[in-house]
């Protein structure tokens, strides 16, 4: 059985040999008593989610310990009531990160107060979000964070069973939750009469086949019991009727990894950090046209100025920042304009955009409002599970729409008729999926309505991204070096050297190897028109 | 608990659905994927309605009534939301209403006569057609499912064979047997529940009759495969048996088992034997009841005075009630003096 006085010997003569190493590898500092990545990119990032990631092993569990962990796990079970954890979340204000941003404190309470014999709390580490690794990192880096935040959520609302639901596509993942388990179970963090308290919890994994749909909490439920992921209708609250009809809390993989360190060091504390409303930090996937790309954790309310330039480094190669993408499939395009809007729940939510689980994809110039409008519609078209009609039928005509529109086959009616569909889909489909499905259309067409006249009236893409849209034409400043005659893959460039070439318009396949050849400067010989 | 639904209050019971609520009010709201029988699913959303306070339509199969509820079924706001989906639906089915053997009684279509929606805004790709007629008595068409999933759960939840689901994802989902093997392939075990349940043309009985629903009338009968009595309605074509559907105000609540629900063929087959016959000359010829039971009660008590009691034995059928069964047995009991009596269960 696991003790505070064995916790804190691990501590005691682990930790300094631990920092020491790092340090002597010039990979962490000291930030008064905590030790922090080091490194430009991480001064202005707050990590509590992460705080741990890179720094401990996460395949020993002694250096989890030495870093506090399952310490707000022992000061619960033996000093506070579960009623008492609850009221702790409760305070904290801490907001669920798997992208509704729902008050995890409210949630365990509603499942607390529920009378029942059997109650379960899942860990939803689906993270089906195209180019999201948030939840990833923290469980290849950190899994016993979420097992703490597990094992407190499981003690608050009288549960002794639960489930990480991950998806198999993370083997690694799946790896460091293996082992992360198997060893708690052995010093006594999991399975019967934890800390000798008579308080029982496990934990155990199922695998998803990463389908986006079952991310859905309702839809996890049906694939954990076997069936199709395909969403429940919302009747009851599955704090009430979840799995098995059994009251059962979900909750995201950075959601819990906030909940021990939360336990630990008080609500106070945590409601220093971030927004009044939004308190704490998020972690986000900074992707895309960004010159520093990767995972940051910063506090609610940073601005998206201060994320995308003083963190990411601006829009990538000198390009000119156009946009962001937040909130994934389900979220909206901030235009550049709105570039000092902090993030938290309600800002983002006043500019029409989400949170959602963190996906920050950042897009410059070249990009085309439309045709990331249909990027991100074709993934929701490829994900809805197919259950109710909106989303099904409507997804996919609003994707045909966008897609003759980028192929300069759009004509009147499409913009109202995309307005109608985005309507509809959004207010009548069943789930998250459907209602957020529309988002990326119809932000893009409050921000870049003239991008998508373009695109219909004028036959043109003012990103010059739309293939069937543009041509490449060499002007008269060709030098005839031949180099775009040698790198076209369908040989349509001829000419002489130093001659002005000509690219056979009827034969060329827009792939743009002349442009990114032609040595003129300053402007480049060949133009995109 | 109190509900106002189109402005006019009305008492309900807790844990009723709007939808519930609005049926007993006598308000009509077009469903195509809710059966009473079964557990709500809120794929059509057909039954959509407008709450006060609440920021989008819901579906009333899915929705509970709570006290003081503001409800509005047919707001304008409410017909665009069904004329949309109706809209969605239809511009994904084939317009074949022409040869469709579901016409006039198919739940598609009436909605988008309702509702006034003709053939689709949105015509464009169709989802690829998938069909299976392995089954020996109904077709399934995947261009004419709406994906309501009633075949699916009434499989699942009532018939308990589970013998089909769902397959692919999207626009792309299919009603279909594990890894696409096919009916005759799946443990189907063709009662045809699902056909019944089907809003639309999609799952089909091979019918070898042409008819329309609107030629026809109902007949209430009992079935008379065997003794549990199930209710059915007969379909019936001037004087021709066309389809047979499940009884709903019976205690077979709406379904059937194969026999009941495909065989009824034999009702005018030519085979079929009407009068009695009997054999005369090495030949069967047609006679009257009063001959008939004649022979037999003459010919039973030549045997017992001949050959005794346990010269006879019984053997009764399956196809009838308990109550005939008892009299069966009775008979040679009481009557014949025997006990051999047995009953084709027992094979
Ligand atoms: C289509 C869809 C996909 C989702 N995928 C995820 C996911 O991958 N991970 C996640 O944590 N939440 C996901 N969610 C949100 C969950 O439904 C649920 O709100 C969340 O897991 C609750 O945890 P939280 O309150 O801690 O955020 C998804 C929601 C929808 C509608
Ligand atoms: S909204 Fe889309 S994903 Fe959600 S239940 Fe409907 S079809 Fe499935
Ligand atoms: S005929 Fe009966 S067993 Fe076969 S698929 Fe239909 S409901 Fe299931
Ligand atoms: S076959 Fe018929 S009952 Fe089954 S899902 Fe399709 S429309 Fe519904």
């Amino acid at each position: 059985m696991m003790t505070k006085e064995r916790m804190d010997s691990i501590k005691e003569v682990l930790k300094p040999k631990i920092v020491e190493k790092l340090i002597g590898e010039d990979k962490v500092e000291l930030r008064g008593d905590e030790v922090v990545l080091k490194g430009e990119y991480y001064k202005k990032q707050v990590r509590i989610a992460l705080k741990n990631c890179d720094i401990v092993d996460p395949t020993n569990i002694e250096e989890y310990i030495a870093f506090d962990g399952y310490y707000a796990l022992y000061d619960s079970l033996t000093k506070k009531k579960p009623g008492d954890i609850v009221e702790e979340i409760k305070n904290s204000l801490l907001r669920g990160r798997g992208g509704a941003g729902f008050p995890t404190g409210r949630k365990w309470d509603e499942a607390y107060r529920y009378q029942a014999d059997k109650k379960y709390i899942i860990c939803n580490a689906d993270e089906g979000d195209p180019g999201a690794f948030m939840d990833r990192s923290i469980l290849e880096k950190d899994p016993h964070s979420v097992l703490e935040g597990m094992a407190l959520g499981g003690y608050a609302i009288g549960s002794d069973q639960g489930y990480i639901y991950v998806r198999a596509e993370y083997p690694m993942a799946v790896k460091r939750l293996e082992i992360a388990i198997k060893q708690a179970r052995e010093y006594g963090l999991l399975g019967e009469n934890i800390f000798g308290t008579g308080f029982n919890f496990d934990i155990e994994l199922r695998l998803g086949s990463g389908a986006f749909v079952c991310g859905e909490g309702t839809a996890l439920m049906e694939s954990i019991e076997g069936r199709r992921g395909m969403p429940r209708p919302k009747i009851h609250r599955t704090a009430h009727v979840g799995l098995w009809g059994k009251p059962t809390i979900i909750n995201n993989v950075e959601t819990l990894a906030n909940v021990p360190v939360i336990i630990n060091k008080g609500y106070e504390w945590f409601r220093g950090i971030g927004t009044e409303e939004s308190p704490g930090t998020k972690v986000f996937a900074l992707v895309g046209k960004v010159e520093n790309a990767g995972l940051v954790e910063v506090p609610m309310g940073m601005t998206l100025r201060e994320i995308i330039f003083d963190i990411g480094g601006g829009a990538q190669d000198g390009k000119e920042y156009k946009a962001v993408q937040t909130g994934g499939p389900s979220g909206g395009c901030i235009p550049a304009d709105l570039i000092d809007t902090p993030v938290d729940f309600e800002s983002l939510g006043k500019i029409w955009s989400i949170m959602g689980s963190g996906g920050m994809v950042v897009m410059d110039e070249n990009t085309c409002m439309v045709d990331i409008a249909k990027f991100f519609l074709d993934f929701s078209v490829e994900e809805s599970c197919g259950k109710c009609v909106p989303c099904r039928e409507g997804t996919k005509r609003m994707y045909e729409i966008l897609d003759r529109i980028t192929k300069g086959e759009g004509v009147e009616g499409d913009i109202e008729r995309l307005e109608e569909l985005s309507e509809t889909v959004s207010s009548a489909s069943l789930c998250g999926l459907g209602q957020t499905a529309p988002n990326p259309v119809i932000t893009t067409l409050k921000y870049y309505r003239h991008e998508y006249e373009d695109h219909i009236h004028n036959k043109s893409c003012p990103a010059k991204s739309c293939k069937p849209l543009i041509k490449y034409f060499i002007e008269d400043t060709c030098i005839g070096c031949t180099r775009c005659a040698k790198a076209c893959p369908v040989s349509c460039i001829s000419g002489k050297v130093k001659e002005l070439h000509v690219i056979d318009q009827s034969m060329c396949i827009k792939c743009g190897a002349c442009y990114d050849v032609c040595p003129v400067k300053p402007i480049k010989a060949v133009s995109i028109i | 608990m109190q509900v106002t639904i189109n402005g006019k209050n009305y008492d309900v019971e807790k844990n009723t659905t709007i939808l519930k609520a609005c049926k007993d009010a006598g308000i009509e709201i077009p469903t195509l994927c809710h059966d009473d029988r079964l557990s709500p699913s809120g794929a059509c959303r057909l039954c959509l309605v407008e709450v006060e306070g609440w920021k989008n339509l819901h579906t009333s199969c899915t929705a509970i009534c709570k006290d003081n509820m503001v409800i509005q079924t047919h707001s304008d706001k409410v017909i665009k939301g069904r004329q949309e989906v109706l809209d969605l639906l239809i511009s994904n089915h084939p317009l074949e209403c022409l040869t469709c053997e579901k016409s006039g009684a198919c739940k598609l279509q009436d909605y988008c006569y309702e509702y006034g929606i003709t053939e689709g805004t949105y015509r464009w790709e169709m989802k690829k057609p998938y069909f299976d007629s392995s089954n020996p008595f109904y077709n399934f068409d995947s261009r004419k499912c709406i994906l309501c999933g009633l075949c699916v759960r009434v499989c699942d939840e009532l018939q308990g064979t589970s013998a089909i689901g769902f397959e692919n994802r999207g626009f792309e989902t299919n009603v279909a047997t594990p890894f696409n093997e096919g009916l005759i392939n799946s443990t189907c075990v063709s009662c045809g529940n699902c056909v019944s349940v089907c809003p639309v043309g999609a799952l089909e009985p091979k019918s070898k009759e042409k008819f329309r629903y609107w030629e026809t009338r109902d007949v209430r009968t009992t079935c008379s495969y065997c003794g549990v009595g199930c209710q059915m309605d007969l379909v019936v074509k001037g004087n021709k048996v066309v389809d047979v559907k499940p009884a709903f105000d019976a205690l077979n609540e709406g379904l059937l088992c194969v026999k009941g629900k495909f065989s009824y063929n034999f009702l005018s087959h030519p085979d079929r034997l009407k009068r009695p016959m009997v054999k005369k000359d090495g030949v069967f010829v047609e006679t009257s009841w009063e001959e008939a039971y004649n022979l037999i009660v003459n010919k039973m008590k030549s045997v017992k005075e001949y050959y005794g009691s346990e010269a006879f034995a019984g053997l009764t059928s399956a196809r009838c009630t308990n109550e005939e069964n008892y009299l069966f047995q009775k008979m040679f009991r009481a009557v014949l003096g025997t006990n051999n009596v047995d009953h084709c269960a027992r094979l």
